[in-house]
């Protein structure tokens, strides 16, 4: 096997992996917006961290925690619903980024790459920061998990019950903004929301726990990532489309089991 | 142990001194005083709208009033039962995980049980009917060992046999093992029988005090009277005042109205 595509599995198993659990709470808390929101934020932060001078994946990661802090704070507002705020952070950075990227002649990126996502460029440091980043955001999701659940179910009764809501909340998003940001290299702008959604949604039909739930959306996606990837390879198709497609065949094959 | 403004030190769970709420400018509170004490039970009456379930977020501390005092003993433990529940159709949860929430370790068996709801125990939360849900809560909160019990209608669903076993087995956690218990209502005559004190809410306190003084009171067939028998669900309260659509309080003019009921001995309004 090829060093790339070795490392292009490698890097997809990772993301997968963690997909799973945030996906779930993504499904749970109807936040597919939110994840659509950061990704279409991704642009901007390619712009802003080249002219920065920092890496285009740094620009994205800290673009979306601000992003993430400045939207869970502005949910106490009650003037506007939350998908009309989303939606105009998200057309607003989106814009932003494609304004900012044609201002700069000297700046090129290869814009397919970001949209589309390209994992078989992925480089071996690009594994270790999704390796050791996942691991930590697993870590701080496990020590979030019994508050976030209990959340998820009654906010009121949450914090009733002693639960920080607001910290597991703010925490969850940051994390979640994190992963994205994460993910955006190997399925790309377009797709990433697709890694949490839809293995999260496949493991629904599995699961009779929230903990059964979040286990079988990361052997979901990690499945999803070897027959993508295997497609990917097998009929030279791009990578990140491949993966998300397998991950909907995924879906589909297991709904139709559990009929 | 808490201590009151003065150094006494509290026996009370939980005291509201004068508390007030308004959302967005709209009065949803007024005035309120209220005390629950281990082993009673005071249930709270009142019409919809009238700020029940406000008032049970005050005393739980979900909610900060806008003026008056909340005070909590120190370490309170609360079992809240809110008034419905509305879990994701996406997220899977058996009642036996659901009940693990509340207390990691614990016997749920014999707390699901003893609400005598055992049967339930394998099913998906999202399964159960509304009264098998009231009563999985009730064992969830049960299961913390709570000082206090905060119920929110804790028989919604719950057929009429199924009612008078909750009500008895609330009246046991006060009697037998001295939890407070702050109770929504809408059931006049189980408030009779199972309480140690009503509070009639219209955004301010109407009326309150122990439900056979109350009773005593040939006021209290002004209050509930004629009324009682026919008023299983619906509470109507005549009054020598009426509210407005805000809730605020006019005084109605002499004659205006049909009989005047004097209000009880902690009635804080004209």
């Amino acid at each position: 096997m090829d060093e790339f595509l070795l490392r292009a599995l490698a890097a997809g198993l990772g993301l997968a992996l963690v997909a799973g659990p945030f996906g779930c709470f993504v499904v749970w808390r109807r936040m597919a917006y939110f994840g659509d929101t950061l990704a279409h934020s991704a642009l901007l932060g390619v712009v802003l961290g080249m002219v920065a001078g920092l890496s285009p994946s740094l620009g994205i990661a800290v673009l979306a925690v601000a992003l993430a802090v400045v939207l869970g704070l502005s949910q106490g507002q009650k003037k506007l619903a939350s998908d009309t705020v989303l939606g105009i952070v998200s057309h607003g950075a989106l814009a932003a980024g494609l304004v900012a990227l044609s201002l700069l002649d000297d700046v090129r990126v290869n814009l397919v790459g970001w949209l589309l996502g390209d994992i078989l460029a992925v480089g071996w440091i690009d594994v270790a920061v999704i390796w050791g980043g996942g691991a930590v955001a697993l870590l701080a999701l496990w020590k979030l998990w019994p508050s976030l659940l209990a959340t998820t179910i009654d906010e009121d009764l949450a914090a009733a019950e002693g639960h920080d809501v607001t910290r597991a909340r703010l925490g969850l998003m940051l994390l979640i903004a994190l992963v994205v940001a994460g993910a955006m290299k190997v399925v790309g702008v377009l797709l990433v929301t697709a890694l949490l959604i839809v293995p999260a949604a496949a493991a629904r039909a599995l699961a009779r726990t929230p903990e059964q739930m979040a286990l079988w959306a990361s052997v979901l996606g990690v499945v999803a990532v070897i027959c993508g990837l295997g497609g990917s390879w097998r009929f030279d198709t791009p990578s990140g489309p491949s993966v998300v497609l397998a991950a909907v065949v995924l879906f589909g094959l297991v709904r139709l089991s559990r009929r | 142990m808490s201590r009151l403004p003065g150094g006494k030190p509290m026996s009370a769970l939980v005291r509201l001194d004068d508390v007030s709420v308004s959302h967005d400018g709209v009065l949803a509170l007024s005035g309120i005083t209220l005390t629950v004490e281990p082993g009673k039970i005071v249930t709270v009456i009142g019409p919809n709208g009238a700020g029940k379930s406000t008032l049970v977020k005050v005393a739980l501390g979900l909610l900060v009033p806008q003026s008056g005092t909340v005070t909590r003993r120190t370490g309170l433990v609360a079992g809240y039962v809110p008034q419905r529940l509305d879990i994701p159709a996406s997220l899977p949860l058996s009642v036996r995980r659901f009940l693990r929430m509340a207390a990691g370790k614990g016997d749920v068996a014999a707390a699901l049980d003893r609400v005598a709801a055992g049967h339930v125990m394998g099913r998906q939360v999202r399964d159960l009917s509304g009264g098998e849900l009231q009563r999985v809560m009730l064992a969830r909160a049960l299961l913390r060992q709570p000082d206090l019990l905060v119920l929110d209608e804790p028989v919604g669903g719950v057929d009429m046999a199924g009612q008078a076993e909750i009500y008895d087995l609330i009246a046991g956690l006060a009697r037998d093992e001295g939890r407070g218990v702050l109770m929504v209502s809408h059931d006049l005559h189980v408030v009779m029988a199972a309480t140690n004190e009503v509070v009639c809410l219209n955004r301010h306190v109407c009326c309150a005090g122990h439900p056979e003084n109350v009773a005593r009171h040939p006021e209290y067939l002004a209050l509930f009277g004629p009324r009682v028998a026919a008023s299983l669900a619906v509470y109507t309260h005549v009054h020598d005042h009426a509210h407005r659509p805000d809730g605020t309080v006019e005084h109605l003019p002499d004659g205006t109205v049909e009989h005047i009921h004097v209000h009880g001995p902690d009635c804080r309004h004209g």
